[in-house]
């Protein structure tokens, strides 16, 4: 028969400052490899469009004639896989996540 | 006679973080018979290999379950790499069994949690989750996400870890051994924790035997079979024992699972002090052709991969059978006879995951 068995984590837990972080104070930080969102940049695209046909959830769409390059936030699943693919390696993954939207749409970037 | 009463319990139970239904058959308060339905989850992931293609199924594979991701998308990679005849590379093999093994400690340490929110141990169950995050920030740290891993790839994994990073999460898991230990312990030892759990449940060796269950619910009966002895990914360089049980209660349940954190702890340590060097993928030529039944030990039992492929990108049948759907014949065996209070501890026992049963 063994009673109390938890006083020394409880009397541990109260005298150390709490587990979790207070958010809103202080901002989350994210690892450095954290796949968060999907970042381009544009200047060394040249729109060849193999990203949109590799991404597994159909997320980007890439216009050669009108240099465009758009993504569906809420469709991508950060996995990393036109990362992977881009010959020129423009793309690349951030840690922090893109913000939350209000409307359904997609984000354009373009290098008209 | 006693009068019979019908109450539905589930799918949406306190204790239940996914949803199955039981109707259970009361005689006053003592359970004489339950009667399962499931299919509230069903997402039929299993029909999209006709859609994705053999590469691409990885990420669907990986979410079919939220816990074990990882351990679903190797068991995937395993089934098409045997197909293709396939050599992966030592390294990618050693960094897949340190990721499942992870994947094994923070599932147990939820197990654990939810078990004590089961039965009222609310603060338990808070040490429990503190002690996972610290894993999850291990995973996230690794390979980019905290549950959906996305490292598993066909030919390999996706990214590697420096040697460095290696030795410090061996050293790291070394000093969470000890504050695991002193939650584990009330599980083991408190007197509350045991009265819910002793002798509640009790699943023979030869019933569990006889109704397939797999995993550490086959375990705590005694019965001895865990999969990663079939040598899968590098498991077959790393010196272990499976743990078993005789008792086959719940207690036995809980107890083959905190041992299990420990033993996790060991197989990373082992990992990382054996790891080799070298690259971590080979590139993957040509499409699958022929048919393969891949097996690997999840946190919750064994799960079973069928792949048959006909030469063309896209699979022609995939099937996975789950560690949950072989172990509810047991919890359906373990419920009769119990009280109804009993119930919601029993069903957490078998680890239920219903996203992965339903898939």
């Amino acid at each position: 028969m063994s009673f109390f068995v938890m006083t020394k984590t409880i009397l541990k837990s109260l005298f150390s400052k709490p587990a979790t972080e207070a958010y809103p104070f202080k901002p989350r930080t994210y690892p450095k490899y954290s796949r968060g969102s999907i970042a381009i940049n544009t200047a060394d695209c040249i729109f060849c469009g193999i990203c949109a046909r590799k991404c597994p959830t159909q997320a980007l769409k890439v216009s050669r004639d009108a240099k465009n390059w758009e993504i569906d936030r809420l469709r991508c699943i950060a996995c990393g896989a036109c990362i992977t693919v881009c010959p020129k390696k423009c793309l690349s993954m951030k840690n922090t996540y893109s913000a939350a939207l209000t409307i359904k749409q997609k984000e354009t970037f373009s290098n008209a | 006679m006693t009068k019979r009463t019908i109450i539905p319990f589930g799918p949406q139970h306190p204790v239940l973080p996914e949803p199955i239904h039981l109707d259970l058959v009361l005689e006053d308060e003592k359970v004489i018979q339950a009667i399962p339905s499931i299919g509230f989850i069903h997402r039929g992931l299993e029909k999209l290999v006709e859609k994705k293609d053999f590469i691409e199924f990885v990420y669907v594979a990986e979410r079919i379950c939220g816990i074990c991701s990882f351990i679903h998308g190797m068991t995937y990679c395993i089934a098409i790499e045997e197909i293709m005849k396939i050599e992966v590379p030592e390294r990618a093999q050693y960094l897949r069994t340190l990721w499942s093994e992870l994947s094994r400690i923070h599932s147990h340490l939820l197990w654990l949690g939810l078990t004590a929110d089961a039965f009222g141990f609310e603060s338990l169950f808070m040490h429990t989750w503190r002690l996972r995050e610290k894993i999850l920030d291990i995973i996230e740290e690794t390979t980019g996400g905290r549950v959906i891993f996305g490292s598993a790839m066909v030919g390999g994994v996706r990214r590697d870890i420096d040697n460095n990073t290696l030795r410090a999460i061996a050293r790291k898991l070394r000093d969470y051994e000890a504050e695991i230990k002193e939650v584990t312990d009330v599980f083991l030892n408190d007197n509350s924790v045991k009265h819910r759990l002793i002798g509640v449940g009790i699943l023979s060796r030869d019933k569990a035997y006889e109704l397939g269950a797999v995993g550490p619910t086959l375990r705590a009966s005694g019965v001895v079979s865990d999969s990663r002895k079939l040598g899968y990914a590098a498991y077959g360089k790393i010196d272990f024992t499976p743990i078993t049980h005789a008792d086959g209660d719940s207690y036995a349940r809980c107890l083959v699972r905190v041992k299990e954190l420990f033993q996790s702890i060991d197989i990373i340590e082992q990992v990382v002090s054996k790891m080799p060097e070298g690259p971590i993928e080979v590139k993957v030529n040509g499409t699958p052709n022929g048919e393969f039944f891949a097996r690997t030990e999840q946190p919750r039992g064994e799960v079973i991969y069928y792949a048959k492929a006909d030469g063309s990108r896209f699979l022609q049948r995939l099937r996975v059978r789950t560690p949950t759907f072989a172990n509810i014949p047991a919890l359906l065996n373990i419920i009769p006879g119990c009280s109804l209070a009993d119930v919601p501890v029993l069903v957490l026992t078998i680890d239920p995951c219903i996203s992965c049963t339903e898939r």
